[in-house]
């Protein structure tokens, strides 16, 4: 029985078979009970199947090249999912294409935001057309340290980028005095038992011994602020979730690094899974949640590697599922791959999307600590705010605290990219300058004259060299009406055309846009096509459209979507009508 | 369920408003008129349009009014410079990218406001979509879509529930599509014409009207509209027909009546040829 409508097309065995291997299983045949007809609004089938969507168009697009119209329809049949709704999800994100390739090869993405596009993108792109390569230009692919960024899609084969097998750039790996990045490079990441030979686990066991509210009182006490960007008191989030009613709650890692400029989370995952993994089952054991969600962005396959290999050898070895460590606590995790969307590392959009609908934000309040994911009691966090939290229970949150500032407690992990001698991640304590950062990773090259630093990514703004004595800490930043945003310290010399870089950050708010908001949907595409004006931007009418998607916005995209523009103008990187 | 009212400032005057009104309930009640084009009431508000938002005390963004709960002891401005000039740029935005003309209801608006939609060059992105006239009820003209979701809604879950539309593609390039755009008599549509009905810039037309208006006589100010009762079956819908030259041209039904909230099935919109008999009552 289905109250679904289907076009005549049907999917190939391929395609059915991809399909099923990852939703089919779990689910068995779609029987659907008088209760559960769309009529009465299928609520609970979204809950139980909606959120297999997009692994089912990730496994349909793998096998089939783009998401084939019998494809769809077998998901669509399998999930109880609306096709027109399915093709709106699908056309939401750029690893998805609805049209057919004509042809059974792999597709190379190449990143065009600023640090690959000063680091001669367009050759890339020119040279793998030549070889007759399907190529797609992207924003940020999130290896900024190791331009030209390329990220291989692949189609039955596996996705990979060809600098998997590089040593990670952390110019300071090996340095005892580390805390984050402690491990990157010293011990093996694909190995529990190292992971546990090097002190792994151990915090786990303190929360246990400290308990829900002991585990809470020391995060409060340690001052910790999430590193996400928005700089969130990550205890008083977690005390919010643990007082809430209802449930099941669920822990949802914001893995979905998209701000050009940043590749923290990927070399910090990359390199020490089992660090988050046991971060984010404190964080179950905290607030009594059931569930974790690791929401990974799509384009970081060996992430996806390392994290399912970690998840496996933890459950396995009873660090996750019931009774873990032969506690009374039980806990799961799950990984979810995002499929190219910018906006889903918002959190509400993020939801959306892992629940299986468009990546939409929601608009709040309600925030995520009372209606979260599944509308149910969430905590949300970025990868590094977790793995801070690792520390401040094996050190105690006096130690932590009297890291870094009064305001800005603990270190913080800085993406070093654009014209610098070694560029690469760096973990330095709060209260380091610009200068101090610039300085670490070799100083200025190109010209060797610093033009300007986008500091805090595309989200963020340009600092000049007048800048460069600001301290790297959240009042810090305020105070210089800057934001650190998520780390992102990229740097242009005078012999890079800024022009075409704010140009370019302007067609990737455009780009990105989920199109939902009138201010934002338009506003992004009227100050891209304003940056291209003949006599140069037009400064006042670019200064109204950024005071409305400011205040009219629905989320922190179209807040922020003028920020890096406006400060060009204001530094004089490019020029303006008054 | 105790249902204390609510007491709200708008532009400093207190309002009484039920418990669970919205801002924008209140902002009527205070007798504020607030400019609204995703907004209706009879579908869920989804807050995309941006029109309505008002400034909140308090809060670092203006808010949208017609999502938004109304707390005791919220304070809201209506038309403080930054209201109005998020408003301003609303309509601007939506007149140098969609086709207007045939949406007075937001002249009045665009006037208040001082919207210039032609401040943005001389080649603006709009929508640029080719007509889609696929059928004998309705057409669809997306360049006059301003994307406010009201008839995904209508088709989805605040009426209809047939889901034979929703909002595809992302940012500027966001549509409202049937899967890979197929078209409507092979889609899941089932012409209820709910759809039409809460479409707020004529993007969806009854083909009576699109045919009228493209022979240049479409009358609305002539058009006398009579309450009946839909003679299909027993639920009682309400209809009101609305006639030119003595021939129906457009079929409604009231937004506030208890049975329809505003949408009917494709009986009571469409199968009306008959009262006219002759070759007309073929048509459905």
């Amino acid at each position: 029985m289905t109250d679904i409508h289907l076009g005549p097309d049907r999917a190939t065995e391929a395609e059915a078979a991809a399909i099923d291997a990852v939703v089919g299983a779990s689910l068995g045949p779609a029987v659907l009970t008088p209760s559960e007809r769309l009529v009465v609004g299928g609520t609970t089938r979204r809950n139980e199947r909606r959120h297999l969507l997009l692994p089912a168009l990730h496994a349909l697009q793998h096998t089939a090249g783009w998401i084939s119209p019998g494809g769809l329809n077998h998901i669509c049949d399998t999930l109880q999912v609306p096709p027109a709704e399915a093709y709106g999800v699908a056309t939401f994100y750029d690893l998805f294409r609805v049209d057919d390739p004509g042809h059974d090869r792999d597709v190379l993405h190449v990143c065009v935001d600023p640090a690959c596009r000063i680091a001669g993108a367009a050759d890339v792109i020119a040279a793998a057309r030549a070889e007759g390569r399907p190529v797609q230009e992207s924003p940020c692919l999130g290896q900024c340290e190791r331009p030209v960024a390329c990220f291989v899609q692949g189609r039955g084969r596996p996705d990979h980028t060809p600098a998997d097998g590089d040593p990670p750039l952390v110019p300071q790996a090996g340095d005892p005095t580390l805390r984050l990045l402690r491990r990157v490079g010293v011990v093996d990441p694909t190995s529990l038992e190292a992971y546990i030979g090097s002190g792994g686990y151990r915090a786990l066991t303190r929360a246990f011994t400290l308990g829900t509210e002991g585990v809470i009182a020391e995060l409060e006490a340690s001052k910790l602020m999430g590193r996400g960007g928005a700089a969130f008191p990550t205890g008083t989030k977690w005390r919010a979730v643990a007082n809430a009613p209802g449930s099941p709650k669920h822990i949802v890692v914001n893995a979905d690094e998209s701000e050009p400029g940043t590749f923290k989370d990927r070399i910090l995952l990359e390199n020490d899974p089992f660090a988050l993994i046991e971060a984010v089952t404190i964080a179950g054991f905290a607030t009594g949640a059931a569930r974790g969600w690791i929401y990974l962005r799509g384009e970081y396959p060996l992430v996806a590697e390392r994290l399912t290999g970690a998840l496996a050898q933890a459950r396995a070895a009873g660090f996750l599922g019931e009774r873990i460590a032969r506690s009374s606590f039980n806990f799961d995790i799950e990984l979810r791959r995002g499929a190219g969307a910018y906006i889903c590392g918002e959190e509400t959009a993020l939801f959306n999307s892992l629940e299986g609908f468009r990546g939409e934000p929601r608009q709040k309040p309600p925030f995520p600590v009372t209606n979260g994911l599944f509308d149910r009691p969430t905590v949300i966090n970025n990868p590094e705010t977790l793995a801070n939290v690792l520390g401040i229970l094996l050190d105690g949150a006096a130690t932590y605290a009297a890291i870094g500032t009064e305001g800005s407690t603990g270190t913080k992990l800085f993406c070093l990219s654009g014209r610098v001698a070694r560029p690469g991640l760096y973990e330095v304590p709060f209260g380091a300058t610009l200068g101090d950062l610039v300085d670490l990773a070799g100083g200025v090259t190109g010209s060797g004259r610093l033009r300007a630093v986008l500091l805090g990514g595309a989200a963020g703004s340009f600092v000049g060299p007048e800048g460069l004595s600001v301290p790297l800490t959240f009042e810090g930043a305020r105070a210089a009406g800057v934001s650190l945003g998520s780390g992102v310290v990229m740097v242009f010399d005078d012999s890079v055309d800024m022009a075409d870089v704010v140009h370019r950050i302007a067609d990737f708010f455009r780009h990105e846009s989920c199109g939902q908001c009138v201010p934002c949907r338009v506003g992004t595409t009227r100050q891209h096509e304003l940056l291209a004006a003949p006599d140069g931007p037009p400064a006042g009418l670019l200064e109204e459209i950024d005071r409305a998607m400011k205040d009219a916005s629905i989320c922190g995209l179209g807040h922020t979507a003028a920020t890096a523009v406006r400060s060009a103008l204001a530094l004089g990187l490019i020029g303006g009508q008054p | 369920m105790s249902e204390t009212p609510v007491t709200i400032t708008v532009d400093g005057q207190p309002v009484q408003v039920p418990a669970g009104s919205t801002v924008l309930d209140a902002c009527t009640a205070a007798g504020v008129d607030t400019p609204t084009i995703c907004y209706a009431p009879n579908l869920t508000p989804v807050n995309v349009c941006r029109v309505c938002v008002v400034e909140l005390e308090g809060s670092r963004t203006l808010v949208p009014s017609c999502s938004r709960r109304a707390e005791a002891g919220m304070a809201v401005q209506t038309d403080s410079e930054r209201v109005r000039h998020s408003r301003k740029m609303v309509l601007e935005f939506l007149g140098s990218a969609v086709e207007l003309d045939q949406a007075p209801q937001l002249d009045p608006w665009m006037a208040r406001y001082g919207a210039d939609p032609g401040r943005y060059g001389p080649a603006p992105a709009t929508m640029d979509e080719p007509l889609r006239v696929q059928d004998d009820l309705y057409i669809r003209d997306y360049d006059r879509c301003v994307l406010c979701y009201k008839c995904v809604e209508a088709c989805g879950d605040d009426a209809q529930h047939t889901f034979a539309i929703a909002v595809a593609g992302r940012g500027f390039g966001a549509r409202i599509r049937t899967e890979f755009d197929t078209a409507l008599p092979e889609s899941a549509c089932v012409y209820c014409g709910n759809c039409v009905a809460v479409c707020p810039t004529n993007a969806l037309q009854f083909k009576t009207e699109f045919d009228l208006r493209q022979a240049a006589n479409w009358r609305p100010e002539e058009h006398s509209v009579t309450r009946t009762v839909c003679s299909y079956c027993g639920v009682g819908c309400n209809l009101e027909l609305h006639v030119q030259d003595e021939r129906i041209v457009k079929v409604t039904s009231p937004s506030d009546h208890e049975v329809t909230n505003g949408h009917l099935c494709i009986k009571g919109r469409f199968g009306w040829a008959y009262v006219h008999g002759g070759a007309d009552s073929d048509q459905t």
